[in-house]
């Protein structure tokens, strides 16, 4: 029973990293950058959907919906404003910049809602626990694991069949070669920061949802962690960022169930070294595809 | 010939300068291409044949002069403002989406124009490529060299060019295949397309051509019809091996 309760948190947490993952995969693959502010989006989603609870009586399904568009507004306001003049800078430049953006982020929530943990409230996410047999799992954990699947399945959909989905794997292969194909790349890195953003909104009402206590430092750890996997799986697969997210939540959930409560962290990273020396580009990163 | 040259051209180039940061690669080249010709811009390698290729094709922005397409100047619009203007460029080293399959390669030539003429041009391309036709689904990543570039030619045709620029379509070839290029290259041309080549092959394409301009070191040296070229001392010696 511990063993199968270890696992399902295990998958609710790795599909909170693997969503998180997700927006960071994307932005690599199609920018070619590390936006490492993208863990600070996660918390201002988290704060948007708190202030819509607790102070403007908004809905849980309209606070969630107002996170995503605050978070898109905001991601595609840091591409435009931060990202997008360095487009053709080094890219040392750009992730210092990225590094900046995320303390931007950071101090700015610290300035508006301060330093004190705020309580995440009681929504239908979290209001429930299930019994299934002798295990008792929290609604959180199924939505969040229910919330990855779909968005997989949505974002596998997007990049196969629609037409921004497609520029988007032709920006990823060669940007130039886009370009000439009419493809306005500008317009699709914008893109993929709103949805990457979007993501992270989600991701952060998900992860408040799991472990309710929010502070501007919200998003520094999952987003290290996500990143971890994102790495982990393949940077600039997405499904490698589903498989990444994934298995580092099991296995962190695990090392600490299993080996040693205050180690969980130091294991995941061993994990994740181990697998990069044997297979340097991830689990499922940049293998040649075959003859279908 | 004569009677073509009278009209306005419908590429025209003028005087640019291109820099790569400090590099002056392009040192104020001229050309223009009139409608229903062939025109081949030869020279040896790092003469400055691609680096003008793609500042026409607005990959690259000419530091000084102009790029006119049917009279209209398309300096400062970028590439993807450049396609739908009925300009197509067919880059070196082909450059297809490795990871898309043959007909997503395909369609994405054609990402500019409306999806209700899409299904038409393919069936176009599959006529004149048969070889695509088989290979319709699978990986272009998987392709021969050959079938390769024969994709980027159809795939930069999607766009429905007014003038199409191939950047040495015969490159890393085997000499049958480099046949098989350039009689399509003649196809194309007789069905009416305008084409702009660049290639290393100087004898096969100034065979093709109508004009030719010789490039050095970012300067254009010589320019002529094409078999006045070919008759040349110093085009043969340099360029022929003869
Ligand atoms: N990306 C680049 N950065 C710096 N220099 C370049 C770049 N591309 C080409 N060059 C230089 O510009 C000159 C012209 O190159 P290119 O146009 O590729 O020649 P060609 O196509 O005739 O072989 C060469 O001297 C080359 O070294
Ligand atoms: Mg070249």
């Amino acid at each position: 029973m511990i063993f199968l309760d270890n696992l399902i948190n295990g998958l609710s947490l790795g599909s909170i990293y693997a969503i998180i993952a997700l927006g960071y995969t994307m932005v690599y693959g199609i920018a070619k950058m590390l936006n490492f502010a993208h863990g600070d989006v996660i918390m201002v989603g988290a704060y948007i959907a708190f202030c819509a609870l607790q102070y403007w009586g908004f809905p849980p399904v309209l606070a969630i919906v107002a996170a995503m568009a605050v978070c898109t507004a905001l991601g595609v306001t840091i591409e435009g404003l931060a990202y997008r003049p360095l487009r053709q800078a080094a890219s040392l430049a750009v992730l210092i910049t990225a590094i900046g953006m995320s303390y931007l982020l950071q101090n700015t929530a610290l300035m508006i809602w301060g330093a004190n943990p705020k309580s995440f409230p009681r929504t239908f996410i979290n209001g429930t626990t299930l019994r299934i047999g002798q295990l008792s799992v929290s609604s959180a954990t199924i939505i969040t694991i229910l919330a990855n699947i779909v968005i997989m399945i949505a974002l596998t959909l997007f990049t196969a069949k629609t037409k921004m989905g497609k520029a988007m794997r032709c920006v990823s292969e060669d940007r130039g070669a886009a370009e000439l194909m009419g493809i306005n790349v500008n317009r699709t890195i914008s893109v993929t920061f709103a949805i990457g953003s979007a993501l992270a909104a989600i991701a952060g009402v998900l992860l408040c949802s799991s472990y309710p206590i929010l502070q501007p430092t919200t998003g520094s750890m999952p987003g290290i962690k996500a990143f971890t996997a994102a790495v982990f799986g393949g940077i600039g697969s997405i499904p490698g960022a589903m498989l990444g997210g994934v298995l580092l939540g099991v296995i962190e959930i695990f090392g600490k169930a299993y080996i040693s409560t205050e180690l969980g962290d130091a294991i995941v990273f061993a994990v994740l070294i181990v697998v990069l020396l044997v297979k340097p580009s991830g689990l499922l990163g940049k293998q040649i595809r075959e003859k279908v | 010939m004569t009677e073509i040259m009278q009209a306005a051209p419908l590429l025209k180039v003028n005087d640019i300068h291109v820099y790569y940061g400090a590099i002056h690669a392009i040192k104020g080249i001229s050309l223009e291409v009139y409608e229903n010709e062939i025109v081949t811009l030869i020279g040896a390698n790092g003469a400055g044949k691609s680096t003008t290729l793609n500042t026409i094709a607005g990959l690259l922005k000419p530091r000084q002069g102009t790029v006119e397409l049917n009279g209209e100047v398309l300096n400062g619009l970028g590439a993807s403002k450049i396609v739908p203007k009925g300009l197509s460029l067919c880059p070196e080293g082909r450059r297809i989406f490795q990871q898309m399959t043959v007909r997503e390669n395909l369609e994405m030539g054609a990402f500019t124009r409306p999806l209700n003429e899409i299904s038409a041009s393919l069936e176009e391309m599959f006529e004149r490529f048969p070889r695509l036709k088989e290979r319709e689904k699978q990986i272009a990543g998987t392709l021969s060299g050959g079938e390769q570039q024969m994709l980027a030619m159809a795939r930069a045709l999607m766009s429905r060019p007014k003038l199409l620029m191939l950047d040495e379509p015969s490159m890393g070839l085997a000499p049958i295949l480099v046949e098989q290029i350039f009689s399509i290259i003649s196809e194309l041309h007789a069905s009416g397309v305008t084409i702009l080549l660049i290639e290393q092959n100087a004898q096969m394409a100034l065979h093709v051509a109508n004009r030719a301009y010789v490039m050095e070191t970012g300067l254009i040296t010589m320019q002529g019809p094409a078999e006045e070229l070919l008759q040349n001392d110093a085009v043969q010696k340099a360029y022929l091996g003869s």
